[in-house]
């Protein structure tokens, strides 16, 4: 099996590759809630059960051709660091990070799919892809799922469907997520109208890391709800056509932008191309904010030699418990923001910065830059 | 300090003072999430800690046979103890799923060994672990043997005893006992 220290060493597939629509859409995951006939859930069962669980299965799903070769670990053997580093990876959710005894994660070599074990389900088996591409993601883990259902006698009622912990995943137990990046639609504060209506529609909008969190860096998180009454291709199906939509709304804010806003577009993308290169201090949260700037700079050109894997990677670098990975020991807030200016400044040597404006268009037009006197 | 609920080291302490009188409950990370302790509403400390095992006149209440999970658990974590569950709370299931989801019939994917003879995995039989039903379809549950004539009573006491003894898992295999006699009182 591989190593820890080699699964964090090479960067995940969905950060090498490109899918559709990848300047506006980071990735594309598909989880899928499974549980065994005749065990209670994780939650109301004892310790020993889910140990004896996880014995039992562990074997079966390290043998998977998919997942042959791949990572696989007790979480008794995973520092709190290594279990925090899988939830930047988006391997595992932070509520199953914060379980200990009898649960375990498989990844492939790929880190394309992850299997969480005795999670809020006994199995949660996720599949990621890059851009927007929902089907594929989807085809990864409905492979694991026929092979491991083959081997595995899951829980499924022929009315309800899989029968998952909670009501909200009975059915399919399908979640299909996609993380977007929407910078122009927040900086032309178009974006609430968006959320507003993608709610409507029963899509759930989230920040970067799930429930709870908030859209740093403008990254937002858009999901299905209802899991029970519809076939996975339709759920997929209609979660793509919305994102197409949001795409187009964002494309359309961009193009805005560059021509009604320039000035304004050209000062945000310098701003955060002169900090994140020269910052000695940089907290999370801003630098995650002057990342999506200097993203979309790369996107519209503004800035040269940027590849977009080589942010993607940073933005993982650069979160706390990859920082105190890297420093190899705990590491208090101040010294993680210096550590954090640090490798910024080292990964972002290689781009070119802005560029000025054309004389022709860089005098103060737009509404967004008119002249601010103080 | 070990938790109140189960054997696991308890990690949060709560004192709630009522009328003069100091309660004071520990409980381990898990327990308390189930409790709904976290929850920053709604917490009931004596509702938390009766509903466990220190009311034995707990009347009716709708218990999973499986795995002896209670409908007021339910109510609390807003989720279920085991797949059998879905079939002792059945009632008002429909009404509940109908305001969640689009439908109430699964209509996607299904698995392939459904009805394909026994399960190859058999949980070891410990306290309340079900055994794996034999066919899947929660409606044709069989009612099971007419049990032996037990004395409540006496269970009661084991119970009363278990929970001083701190030997919980036996309180909870108990509790579950008691609860199940007295569902199946009550519904004949």
């Amino acid at each position: 099996m591989m190593r820890f220290a080699t699964l964090i060493k090479n960067p995940a597939d969905w950060m090498k590759g490109a899918g559709p629509h990848s300047d506006i859409v980071m990735t594309s995951r598909v989880r899928l809630a499974r549980n065994l006939r005749g065990f209670p859930f994780p939650g109301f069962s004892q310790e020993r059960q889910r140990i004896d669980l996880l014995g039992q299965v562990r074997p079966v799903i390290e043998s998977l051709p998919e997942m042959r070769d791949g990572y696989s670990e007790d979480y008794t053997d995973l520092s709190k660091i290594r279990k925090q580093v899988l939830v930047e990876r988006h391997l595992v959710s932070r509520e199953h990070a914060a379980r200990s005894s009898g649960c375990a994660v498989v990844v492939d070599r790929k880190q394309s799919i992850s299997i969480m074990i005795n999670e809020e389900d006994h199995f949660r088996i996720q599949g990621i892809r890059p851009g927007l591409n929902l089907h594929s993601a989807y085809d990864l883990v409905d492979r694991v799922d026929t092979e491991l259902s083959d081997a595995l006698p899951f829980a499924f009622d022929t009315k309800l469907g899989y029968l998952t912990a909670c009501p909200t995943n009975l059915g399919t137990g399908m979640r299909a997520s996609v993380m977007l990046h929407l910078p122009a639609l927040v900086l032309t504060e178009q974006i609430n109208p968006v959320i507003k209506a993608v709610g409507k529609i029963g899509l759930a909008v989230r920040g970067l890391y799930g429930e709870g969190t908030e859209a740093l860096g403008n990254l937002f998180q858009i999901s299905n709800q209802h899991t029970l009454g519809e076939a996975e291709p339709e759920i997929i199906a209609q979660i793509e056509k919305v994102i197409e939509g949001v795409v187009r709304s964002e494309q359309t804010a961009r193009a805005k932008l560059r021509e009604d806003h320039q000035t304004m577009l050209h000062d945000q993308v310098g701003r955060a191309y002169a900090v994140l290169r020269y910052a000695h201090i940089l907290s999370s949260k801003e630098a995650l904010n002057l990342l999506s700037m200097l993203r979309l700079g790369a996107d519209l050109d503004l800035v040269g030699n940027c590849d977009r894997s080589l942010l993607d990677m940073l933005l993982l670098e650069i979160q706390p418990a990859h920082l105190q990975l890297n420093a190899a020991r705990e590491l208090s807030p101040e010294e993680r923001d210096s550590m954090r200016a640090e490798i910024t400044r080292a990964r972002l040597q290689s781009i070119d910065g802005p560029g000025s404006l054309p004389p022709s268009q860089s005098t103060p037009g737009g509404p967004a830059s008119a002249p601010n006197d103080e | 300090m070990k938790c109140d609920v189960c054997e696991k080291e308890a990690t949060v302490f709560l004192t709630q003072i009522i009328n003069g009188q100091m309660t004071t409950v520990n409980l381990c990370e898990g327990c308390s999430k189930a409790k709904g302790v976290t929850e920053e509403t709604g917490f009931g400390l004596a509702e938390a800690f009766l509903t466990h095992s220190h009311r034995p006149d707990e009347n009716m209440e709708v218990v999973c046979d499986a795995c002896g999970f209670t409908a007021s658990q339910l109510k609390k974590i807003g989720r279920m103890g085991c797949p059998e569950c879905y079939t002792a709370f059945r009632e008002g299931l429909d009404g509940l799923l109908r305001n969640m989801h689009k439908g109430t019939r699964h209509v996607g994917k299904r698995p392939n060994n459904q009805g394909a003879g026994t399960p190859q995995l058999l949980p070891r039989r410990r306290g309340a672990v079900p055994a794996p039903p034999s066919a899947p379809a929660p409606a044709a549950a069989t009612p099971p043997p007419a049990p032996p004539p037990v004395d409540v009573n006496k269970l009661r006491a084991d119970l009363d005893l278990a929970v001083k003894e701190e030997r919980y898992e036996d309180a909870a295999r108990l509790k579950a006992e008691i609860e199940r006699l007295q569902t199946k009182a009550s519904s004949k």
